[in-house]
């Protein structure tokens, strides 16, 4: 039992007894899940290592600009001198790499390939969290009021998720960018438009799933008697729900946010490959494998697909890395 | 069912408010729609408590005190109209004056933890893991009190101080696992009397504790009582805890009391069958193993189906002595011509009742 947390192993024999001096020790260990957590999460390599790889990503990200200028090329600038006219290709042979294009450059405008990685992964990375941020603020309240006041409350919001669960969002995504395309929207148009619309569409369609999760947890939770405490003692329905129940969500909200980010990855490169995403010259990954696919420039040079594709691949990776890493750290039921 | 008009008609004491006790249940039911039936938690309470005094519920496990006392405090869900998703209520809870079962959600929150409140069998699961011991005493006192952070840590501090925590200015920040099994229940009765409510329920309150602390809590809880005067529940399996605590005793069987009197009459002239049983499981430590316990033979009732007559008649060894009454009559709960307040549900004729209790089962305990 919990008994095991005690401060100096004391067994509570004798209240007055049990030295205040003792507690410093257990304070340490016991104080925060966040520490055991992180003590556990450390001693996972691979964790550690999808850990590493995303800060890096995100990183690049928000140096884009920075980085390439470092490495002397400019977003989108138009290199066709360095594109062999009769072959249609770099010239000098592995995708044009250099010192001055570090993954080489595209085709036909001899774009340099890096930078369009390191700001495609703005936008890939910001549509992904936006996303996942906004399902995850939709899931976790409406699966917690679902999960907490139950009935016919519960009824409507589970039956709502089925639907979603159901619905046929590709062609949902695709139909709404083809009646969209072109026009105003909420302000604004082409590439903001559609990257506005990419983060809805997808937190909208993406929220059932943490939505659930979290109905359960909360009908879980309730039943706990702190929470029957906590009600005995007056406490509002909302401070039960925000400060009681809540901070018992952060592990599985964290946990199903690592995870609920590389989905949205690949979902976004999913609907830019069906065109509905960035259009160029905005580079998202997905669009980027689109163009190499679409244009036939793989079979020209397979990096063109290989640099998007591993891209997306590592984040993926890394971020469903982290995330099962972070699973097993924050379950309170894993044996350590 | 009557439910309805009764719900909607008697907000107001009939006879006004001074010559009603301060608590004062009226047959009262909690039911619950199961799939399986309707389960009868409690079935029909009647009882009076007055500030100041100690009432002690005694039954086994599964006879409804848990349900009582959480129906006192209005914790339990409503069902809907078809009688689902909660409890379904019936009769009348006067506190103060002032109906409960038919109190709106909000009228009951706002009674929560003021006027009311209730001590949990275990403080290590009542409390909420992530918040330090003072943080949510502070807490209770603010959901009734509007006063700053910083007085309401002061309170927290002086009840921590009170309920007999060492250092509580500097374990006011410590986190419940912290403390000690004693000390966290200590803490517990600090949270629910921080608010100084009248009544003060305390389910189990020691269940969870060994034995020398259990006693310490109790003699707190009884200088507690005596210092609010608060009017003060105590539920528990254990007859012994009750025995010296409490001024009047209800023993609950299959969500109804069938003995319920002064806790001396009780307790030491039970009139129940099943108030025997439950006095000779109860272990004495003066005598051999072997004499001392007389257990009570078979299983508590199912709730859904109770049997019919006696709910006790299965296991009860004295049924054959009033023919077919015990299995075909639900005995009502009656004075026993000695105390004028001291009532048993049971067939058997008072003289029986007394005699067979004194000269077999006495000797037994
Ligand atoms: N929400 C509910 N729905 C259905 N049945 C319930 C519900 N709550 C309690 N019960 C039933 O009511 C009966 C009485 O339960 P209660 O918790 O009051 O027992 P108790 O006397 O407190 O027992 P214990 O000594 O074990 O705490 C039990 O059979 C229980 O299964
Ligand atoms: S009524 Fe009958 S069965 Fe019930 S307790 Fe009395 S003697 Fe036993
Ligand atoms: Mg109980």
């Amino acid at each position: 039992m919990t008994m095991t947390w005690e401060p100096g192993g004391s067994t509570g024999t004798e209240p007055i007894a049990d030295t205040p001096t003792g507690a410093p020790t257990a304070a340490v260990e016991g104080r925060s899940l966040g520490r055991i957590a992180w003590n556990r999460l450390r001693k996972d390599k691979l964790a550690i290592v999808g850990g590493i790889i995303v800060i890096l990503l995100i990183l690049i990200a928000i140096f884009a600009p920075l980085l390439t200028s470092i490495e002397g090329a400019s977003e989108n600038g138009i290199n066709t001198n360095l594109i062999d006219p009769n072959l249609q290709i770099p010239i000098g042979g592995m995708g044009g790499i250099s010192s001055q294009h570090w993954l080489g450059i595209d085709l036909p405008e001899g774009r340099d390939l890096f930078s369009r990685i390191a700001y495609g992964a703005r936008v890939s990375l910001g549509i992904a969290f936006l996303s996942t941020l906004l399902a995850l603020v939709i899931g976790v309240v409406l699966g917690m009021v679902a999960g907490y006041f139950g009935g016919w409350i519960d009824s409507v919001i589970s039956r709502t998720m089925d639907v979603m669960l159901a619905f046929p969002v590709l062609l949902f995504a695709i139909s709404l960018s083809d009646v969209l395309s072109g026009t105003n929207a909420f302000g604004l148009n082409g590439n903001s438009l559609h990257f506005v619309l990419l983060v809805f569409v997808i937190g909208f369609f993406s929220w059932p799933y943490i939505g659930r999760i979290i109905r359960g947890q909360v009908i879980g939770l309730k039943e706990r008697e702190f929470i029957d405490a906590a009600r005995s003692l007056g406490a509002k329905p909302s401070r039960i729900l925000f400060k009681e129940i809540l901070p018992n969500l952060v592990a599985p909200i964290l946990i199903y946010a690592t995870l609920l980010i590389p989905t949205n990855i690949l979902f976004e490169a999913a609907l830019s490959f069906l065109g509905v995403g960035m259009k160029d010259p905005t580079p998202s990954w997905g669009q980027m494998i689109d163009q190499a696919v679409n244009n036939g420039l793989f079979q020209v040079d397979p990096e063109f697909l290989i640099v998007p594709g591993v891209a997306i691949f590592l984040t993926v990776l890394a971020f469903n890395l982290l995330g099962d890493g972070l699973r097993d750290a924050l379950d309170p039921k894993a044996s350590r | 069912m009557s439910r309805e008009t009764e719900v909607h008609t008697l907000s107001v004491p009939p006879g006004g408010t001074s010559d009603r006790a301060f608590l004062d249940v009226r047959d009262l039911r909690v039911h619950f729609g199961t799939e399986d039936g309707l389960v009868k938690s409690v079935d029909g309470l009647s009882f009076q408590l007055e500030r100041g005094r100690t009432l002690g519920i005694v039954g086994e496990s599964g006879s409804g005190k848990s349900v009582t006392s959480m129906s006192l405090l209005g914790l339990h869900p409503r069902a809907d109209r078809k009688g689902k998703g909660g409890a379904i209520l019936s009769g009348e809870i006067w506190l103060d004056g002032q109906e409960l079962v038919s109190a709106t959600p909000e009228q009951l929150r706002a009674l929560r933890g003021q006027k009311m409140a209730m001590i949990f069998q275990d403080p290590l699961s009542a409390m909420h893991p992530y918040y330090s011991v003072g943080a949510q005493i502070a807490e209770a006192y603010r959901v009734h009190n509007e006063v700053s952070k910083a007085q309401a840590r002061k309170r927290a501090i002086e009840l921590l101080d009170r309920v007999g925590i060492p250092q509580p200015d500097s374990r006011v920040d410590d986190y419940p696992h912290q403390f000690s099994g004693g000390m966290r229940q200590r803490a517990m009765i600090a949270m629910a009397l921080v608010c100084n409510p009248e009544l003060l329920i305390a389910d189990e309150p020691t269940t969870a504790l060994d034995v020398t602390v259990q006693a310490q809590i109790l003699d707190l809880m009884r200088d507690l009582q005596k210092e609010f005067n608060s009017a003060l529940i105590i539920i528990t399996h254990d007859l012994g805890v009750v025995a010296e605590l409490a001024d009047d005793i209800m023993v609950m069987y299959g969500g109804k009391a069938v003995e319920y009197g002064p806790a001396k009459s009780v307790f030491t002239e039970p009139e129940h069958p099943y108030a025997w049983g439950l006095l000779g499981s109860m272990p004495r430590l003066d005598r051999p193993v072997q004499d001392r316990l007389l257990p009570i033979p078979g299983n508590p009732p199912s709730l859904i189906n109770l049997p019919s007559g006696c709910a006790f008649n299965p296991r009860c060894a004295y049924k054959e002595a009033c023919g077919t009454a015990c299995t075909t009559v639900v005995p009502e709960l009656e004075p026993t011509d000695g105390a004028a307040k001291h009532l048993v549900r049971c067939h058997l004729p008072v003289e029986t009742r007394r005699t067979t209790f004194t000269e077999e089962i006495r000797n037994h305990l």
